[in-house]
Formats: structure tokens, sequence, C-alpha cells
């Protein structure tokens, strides 16, 4: 077999700054509109709430990203919106409309025929979603046959072979990287891969589960800088989940905090940043370490509750420097602040009453 | 000032063109000189991106991986010299901790086996109650509460709490440095502060100077005194951090800062940068191993490998750019590094990164 060349697997810089474009983006139409959607698992010494009673609404073209600790429920949301949980794991109650389809009421083959061709998902670690003993090309065409309708006709090899060029090229990939085997790209490579995976049928909204976490720094920029892209070049939005604030503030227009399975804060990632509301936030915000000044390191002290055995009130009490009497007591709900900006804390109480 | 570890013009290469060789050789480390001493304890970052050679580097200080080329030096003597005894005391003197807190355990003992084994295989205890005195102390000095983590089993405990019991299993065996290879990288965000913090403790406190290997320069910025940039096996710039970081010389240094996802949603990334080439092999090139991804870059760097040029008194750098400097009489690349004595200068309040 004749191995493409070093030429053939690479996109020159210019070609890559040409394909990238800013603007504005968001619109005003609603792309995915969350409301009360909890996912449950049910285990023999009790309920686990991963994900309890969120609300959000996603614009078409935003980015939003969900952050929070491992544990706080942030991939068990995305799953289940995916409808990806699995048992003992279940969506306990709310909706999930995309498109104007709620996503949990759908029958299993439809929600089958959903994935990828409307919401596809850019998996953690792409390293392990490739299938290992398959050329590239053919894990790409894979899922687009999958979703030809049986009366449609399939399409022809030469015209998917013009799609899998397209999108190699369009995630930053030579046309040659097709022929290739996984175990013969780099991990930012096989992301990349995933990513061409991910749009081959024109989602409208892509699902990247932190789609860097295994990736240096500078691949991690190129690779969330790619996705950037790809998601101007198709209109969609993005659910980002991760745990790197930096990521977020770099590619977010939208940031969701979750701790203990719920959502506690929620605004434009700007002013998130430079006001956050609830205790949580504030003192993830404060952790991060800076490149702008040496300063002593500040974890959050204490760890998050036992999903299996919530505390009456605010889950976030026994760590929180502003803890009151009402917080041990009453579970806060989720207030709106105006411009956009939600949060779960009872410190608001007054200020979003008036 | 005595020197604990010295590396001589140190390279490592794996792969071979013999008859059995598949051609292909990577230079894993090439040309390193350094030093650690034991007297002035401090943190130095080893940074760089996956195979850059850091964590071959760290292999070699470590000991698990022999020099193809250069020497070794323990505490003076050419490590390939060193008696059983000697290098016994070598595996005490430098401990490692490694990045993953799941694999390093082994799930089916408690966590107290990995504190007791040590003190046993080194005879550190004479009883049993000094053992146990011994290892709640180290616990203590990383921040963990003994009756809350002795007698549990690996999964009762958070990665951020296992992390810190390898950190407290160093410390029993008292080294004199401290190798963390990313402690921190599979560790929430919330409790890398922690972790970093009870390694520095470790520097400041007992004088114990850390290795600390990643690909984060943000914690090293934060945590370490010296910084070395590692690509494709070479120190590309070394010095102290308050020079490299606010100011760094070599081009790959600049992607590396640029790209750090600052958690600052403001000062956002420029335009995406040229992907790295893997496809050549390390013996193909012949000048400067960055030259295809570099936007500076000029003729001579692809024919020639720039020397380590000193930019001054605290930062050095193997770019041609800076050839008017002129190269650095002494290889020892640590000879770049802030020593304690020295007071540390103030940042810069405009940093433009």
């Amino acid at each position: 077999m004749v191995q493409p060349t070093i030429e053939e697997t690479r996109l020159s810089t210019e070609q890559a700054i040409q394909t990238y474009r800013t603007g504005a983006r968001i619109t005003d139409v609603d792309a995915l509109v969350v409301d009360g959607f909890s996912v449950y698992y049910e285990t023999d010494s009790g309920t686990v709430k991963a994900c309890d009673d969120v609300t959000f609404t996603l614009k078409q073209g935003e980015r939003f990203a969900l952050v929070g600790e491992s544990g706080s429920g942030k991939t068990t949301l995305a799953m289940g919106l995916m409808r990806l949980t699995r048992p003992p794991g279940h969506i306990a109650s709310g909706s999930a409309i995309l498109n104007g389809r709620d996503l949990t009421t759908l029958s299993d083959e439809e929600m089958r025929k959903t994935r990828l061709s409307e919401l596809a998902l850019v998996p953690q670690g792409a390293m392990n979603s490739l299938n290992p003993v398959m050329r590239i090309g053919r894990q790409i065409i894979d899922g687009i046959l999958d979703h030809v309708d049986e009366d449609d006709k399939s399409p022809t090899k030469d015209e998917l072979d013009e799609t899998v060029r397209d999108l190699l090229t369009r995630v930053g990939l030579r046309p040659g990287v097709a022929r290739l085997f996984p175990h013969e790209l780099s991990g930012g490579m096989k992301q990349r891969v995933a990513m061409a995976i991910g749009i081959s049928l024109r989602p409208r909204l892509i699902v990247a589960d932190e789609p860097t976490s295994a990736l240096d720094v500078v691949v991690q920029r190129q690779i969330m800088q790619t996705l950037g892209r790809l998601q101007e070049g198709l209109d969609a939005s993005i659910m980002l989940v991760g745990h790197d604030m930096g990521l977020v503030a770099q590619f977010a227009d939208t940031i969701g905090v979750m701790y203990a399975g719920k959502l506690v804060e929620i605004g434009p990632v700007e002013e998130v940043f430079s006001d956050p509301k609830h205790p949580y936030t504030k003192l993830l915000i404060r952790s991060l370490p800076s490149l702008q000044e040496k300063r002593e390191f500040l974890g959050i002290p204490g760890l998050p509750p036992q999903l299996i055995d919530l505390p009456v009130g605010c889950a976030f009490a026994d760590r929180c420097p502003s803890v009151f009497a009402k917080c041990r007591e009453v579970t806060p709900q989720t207030q709106d602040l105006g411009g956009r900006r939600e949060t779960a804390c009872h410190l608001y109480d007054e200020e979003a009453k008036s | 000032m005595s020197t604990f570890l010295e590396l001589d013009h140190v390279t490592k290469t794996f792969g071979s063109e013999g008859m059995f060789g598949n051609g292909q050789v990577t230079v894993a480390v090439d040309d390193v000189s350094l030093s650690i001493d034991e007297d002035e304890a401090s943190i130095t970052t080893v940074a760089g991106e996956s195979g850059s050679g850091k964590t071959t580097l760290s292999r070699l200080l470590l000991g698990s991986h022999v020099p193809s080329d250069g020497r070794m030096l323990y505490r003076g003597k050419d490590f390939t010299k060193l008696t059983s005894r000697e290098r016994r005391n070598f595996r005490r003197e430098i401990q490692p901790i490694f990045q993953d807190p799941f694999e390093s355990y082994n799930p089916f003992y408690k966590v107290d086996h990995v504190l007791d084994a040590p003190i046993k295989n080194f005879k550190l205890a004479s009883s049993n109650r000094e053992k146990k005195r011994m290892i709640e102390d180290a616990l203590e000095m990383v921040g963990l509460l003994p009756g809350e983590t002795l007698g549990r089993f690996p999964h009762q405990l958070s990665g951020g709490q296992r992390q810190r019991i390898m950190v407290a299993r160093a410390l029993l065996l008292k080294p004199r440095v401290i190798l963390a290879d990313e402690p921190v990288s599979m560790v929430d965000a919330s409790l890398r502060a922690t972790i970093l913090d009870s390694i520095r403790r470790l520097n400041r406190d007992l004088g114990i100077s850390v290795v600390y290997v990643t690909h984060d320069l943000t914690t090293a910025y934060q945590i370490s005194d010296n910084l070395m940039i590692m690509y494709r096996g070479a120190v590309v710039e070394a010095g102290t951090v308050d020079e490299v970081i606010p100011n760094p010389q070599h081009p790959y240094t600049k992607l590396l800062i640029e790209s750090i996802p600052q958690p600052d949603p403001k000062n956002r990334w420029g335009s995406e940068p040229p992907q790295q080439n893997w496809d050549t092999s390390d013996t193909d090139i012949a000048g400067c191993r960055f030259a295809d991804r570099c936007p500076a870059v000029m003729d001579n760097c692809r024919t020639t490998v720039p020397a380590q040029y000193l930019i001054n008194e605290h930062q050095m750098t193997r770019c041609f750019l800076h050839e008017e400097k002129g190269v650095m009489e002494n290889p020892d690349i640590t000879s770049t590094f802030q020593t304690e004595s020295e007071t540390i200068k103030a940042v810069p309040a405009d940093m433009s990164i």
C-alpha cells in the first residue's frame, strides 16, 4: 500500500487560518430547551440523583460550557440528553426539546437516527473511541451509511470518498489520513478524526465531552479552534462539557456551573468570570492559577457531598463561606437575576424578588 | 555546595538503524547537561508537550534509563560504577510521584500498604510504634488526617487524597529530591492547589529539591523557581520562571505560553497555530527541530543545530535569533537557575502574554 507523504497528511497554516473566522454566531432561535431534566440511578442503597432538575436553553450558534468537579453530574447530563444513560440510570423527569422534538419521548429507533444527524458527540479520549482494526476512512463512512434511509439510495463509492476527503480537510487533516489506521495517528489527529465523524451528518448540536483532556496545550488550542471553526461552518450549537475553566473562558459564550447534580449558576462567560454570583463559582474562579500574578494557592476546602445522601437544603452549605441558617433548611431554587444570569443561592433571595 | 546528581552531555535514543531496527531513531533526550544541588533546595519544572522527552529525562534522573551517550554522576561518581549499596542509597534519596493516583495502588490492599512497604524495605523503623508514628507524621505533613486515611482501601479515597498519600510515601524515605511527573494532571482543578501546595511545603520546610515534570506552565509558574522547556528532546529554553514566563525568547516557548487557556474571557487565543510534524525521524532533521513550525525560521535553522545562547544571567535559549548574545561557557543549563541566596525578583506588573 502506498503510504501518504507527510505533505498529504497536513494542512498548511494559511489554509487553517483562512477557514477560521469569527463573528456573531448566536441567533435568537432556540436550539435546545432543557426543562426540569433529571437523571437518577436506582441502586440497592437508594436513589442517586446524579443530575437533578436541570433547566437551561441553548440558542442556535451558541457555545455553552458545562463545568463542575468530577461527580458533579455534567457528563451524566450530557449523556442523558443523548439518551445514552445506562441502567440502573434512567431519565427520571423533564424534557429536552431539540429543534421542536422532545428527545425524552422519542422511540429508541428515532433516537438512534437523531444521534449523529442532529445531535453528535465528540467523545472524551478519542484514542479509545476509534476501532483499532478499521481504516480511518471506513470509520467515517460507517456512521453515514448507518443513517441512510431504507427508501433512499445509498451514496456511491465516489461520493463517499469525496465526503471523507472533504471532512478530513475540514478538521485540518490531509485526505491521505483516510487510508491509515488509528495507531498511526497522534492523539491530536485522532481527536480530529472523532470530530470529522461527529460533523459528518451536519448536526445541529455538537456535544463535546472534555474533547481535549488528554492533550497538550498547543494541541488542545488547535483542536478547540478547529471545533469552533467547524461549528461556525455548520451554524450549529456546541455544548462543551469539562472542568478546565481556562478552556471555558477561551471558548464558550455561556457557562453553566454544576454542583452535586444541580445547575447552580448560568450566565454569559465574561460576566460570570468577572462577577461570579454563587459562592461555589466564586471559589472555583478564585482557585484558578494565573500567569499574571503569583499568589498562594487557594483550593476549595472540603469535599462534595455523597449524591446518595444529600443534605437537606443547599448541597454546598458545608463548604460555603457565606452559609446561613436557611441554607440548611430550604433547597435554593434557581433565580433569575436579569441579564441572562441565573443562580440557585439564598444570598440572592431578596435581589431576585425586587 | 555539593552536587547530588549531574547529567553531563546526556543523550538518550530509542530505536536503532541496525539489522533489526526499523531505521526510525527517536532522540528522546538530546545533549542535556544539568545538575541538581543538594544544599540549595529548589523547585525546577521540566515542561514540554507529549514526546518532548520530559518523561525520558525524568526516568534518566531516576536511574531507570541508562544514557545512550554522556555520563550521569551521583555525588560525583559515575552512575554505572556505583556499588549496590550506593545504588540502594540513591533509590532512597530520589523519590518519584507518578501521574496516575489510581494505578499506583494495588486495589486489594489497604492504603497502609504503600506506607508500610518502604519502611520495611529500607528498615527505617525499629518498632511498630515508631513505624506508626512515622506514617502519621508523614500524613499530617501533606495535610491528611491519619484517622480518616489509614485502614481504608484506595477506592474509598478521592484522587486528591490518594495523590497526597503518594507524597507522604515519598516523604517517609527522607529523600533529597522528589521527582513529580505530572502529579496533578489527573486530578480535579479544585484539588490541584492542595497537592501542589503540599509539594511546595516539602521544598520550603524540609529542604527537599523538587523536579516537577508537567505540560502546565501555569502551575509551574506558581510553584517553581526554575524552568526548562523541552522540544523533541532538546532543552530549548531554561532559566528562572521570573525571567522565562514573562519574557520567553524561544519561539516554541512563546507558542506554549500563548496557548495556555487562560481563565480570562477577555484575553482569548490568537489564530490557530500549525500542527506538529511527527512523520520525520529525528535523525532526518539536520538543524533546529522546531524549524518546520517556527514563524521566525531562517535558512541556517534548517541546516545547523543552534547552540545554547545566554540571554542574561538567568535565561538561556537554543535559538539562532539570539546568536549574537554568545554561547554559554558552562554547558550546564542549571547554571542559569536561581539559587536560594539570591533575592527573588518581583514580577513586572505589565506582563503582556
